[in-house]
């Protein structure tokens, strides 16, 4: 399987060693190349420095069509963005977003992509353990819903401001990588 | 009305102010809690020193009663968030969004966010109306941005001098509709000859600017990516 990782920090470093020695194509970004040093040194997949929002980043790293994208950095709402975008504009199969906010990791499985929450795992292992009943906090979320099937509401159609300028997608104005 | 304004910097502040002046009822967020305060000392108890990304404070905000929520942070994936949980969690009828990166603009629009301000396009297009150069000028989009409105302006080698429009071929779902000679403004007319110097204003899909550059400018088309 083709599986890209945006976030190499102790999860996507251990999770893109795991794949990579099980024969799988590996991508991992991190916006910095300090963080590749958590990758050992066998590591066989590529490592790329850049920003996991930027769809022209995520293009040049190759990851159109990848198998599974993995959105593992430390922010909830850039994991969540680079997600959206694998799954709505570059053709990812499987998505799944580290969101750790239990609301937010709620709301987007409903919206389409598979989110897995820290606080909900973390609390309920702990409960495991202890042998308490386990929180309700959501964990690993399968994706439930789609974005054009969620809450809808009536438009009105001159609300879409004149002022505002839109482009292609691929309109070749500004690159942010960093 | 109730707006919900997301992120305390320039422009979130002075938004709340002015909304304030005009009779609205405003709540402000703003995660750092220094700059809450120096903004709550000036404006009132308006401000709530919270992160707006996150449900539980959008919650406590009244995000679900809110008329408008405009996410003005300097973050676009902060802004990208705080509008779709606005919109699908909390069932808020309007959501807008600033955007600091103009390609994450079609990406916004697809997930649903209801309008879209980006200072960078505003700017940069403030900055190539001045340019003169051999290319369609973009002066607005119209609709949900699929529409454009162009200006051509015809120098020497345009192949429209000396034609009209029925003797080019204008791309479907594009309207050429107005000439500006001399700085004055006339309807363009199937049969009206066009000469060096105009500005041939036209309406169109923006897929269409391909050929319309062809008709209009002529020599190379710029590369489409």
């Amino acid at each position: 399987m083709k599986i890209v990782i945006v976030g190499c920090g102790r999860v996507g470093a251990s999770a893109a060693d795991l794949y990579d020695r099980n024969g799988h194509e590996v991508i991992v970004l991190d916006s910095s190349t300090v963080a590749f040093e958590r990758l050992p040194s066998t590591f066989g997949g590529t490592a790329i420095r850049g920003d996991g929002t930027d769809e022209d980043v995520l293009r040049r790293a190759g990851a159109e069509g990848a198998d599974v994208f993995l959105s593992l950095t430390e922010g909830d709402n850039r994991n969540v963005m680079a997600a959206q975008l694998a799954a709505e504009v570059l053709g990812a199969r499987r998505v799944i977003a580290k969101i750790n906010d239990p609301v937010r990791s709620t709301a987007y499985a409903e919206l389409g992509i598979a989110t897995v929450c820290r606080t909900g795992l973390i609390v309920d292992a702990m409960n495991a353990y202890i042998g308490l009943p386990p929180s309700g906090l959501p964990g690993l979320l399968p994706p439930s819903g789609h974005h054009d099937t969620a809450a809808h509401h009536d438009h009105d159609p001159s609300a879409a401001s004149a002022a505002t300028a839109s482009a292609p997608l691929s309109t070749p104005v500004a690159t942010r990588e960093a | 009305m109730f707006v919900l304004v997301v992120g305390g910097g320039k422009v979130g502040y002075y938004l709340a102010k002015e909304l304030i002046e005009s009779g609205h009822e405003v709540a402000l967020m703003e995660k750092d809690s220094a700059r809450a305060h120096q903004i709550a000392d000036e404006i009132g108890s308006i401000v709530i020193a919270h992160d707006g990304c996150e449900g539980k404070y959008l919650a406590e905000a009244g995000c679900n009663r809110a008329d408008v929520v405009a996410a003005v942070t300097g973050d676009d994936e902060d802004n990208l968030v705080i509008c779709q949980m606005a919109k699908h969690h909390f069932d808020v009828p309007r959501t807008i969004a600033r955007v600091n990166n103009p390609k994450n603009e079609a990406l916004f629009r697809h997930l649903g966010v209801d309008e879209l301000i980006s200072p960078t396009r505003m700017i940069l297009g403030s900055i190539e109306q001045d340019i003169p150069v051999h290319e369609l000028l973009h002066l607005a989009a119209l609709g949900e941005g699929e529409l454009e409105l162009i200006e051509a302006h015809l120098q020497a080698g345009s192949p429209a001098i000396g034609r009209a429009p029925r003797d080019l071929s204008i791309p479907e779902g594009c309207s050429l509709f107005a000439v500006i000679r001399d700085g004055v403004a006339a309807p363009l007319r199937p049969d009206t000859v066009m000469i060096e110097g105009d500005k041939v204003i036209a309406i169109g899909k923006t897929d269409c600017q391909a050929l319309l550059h062809e008709q209009l400018i002529g020599e190379t088309v710029p590369a489409e990516a």
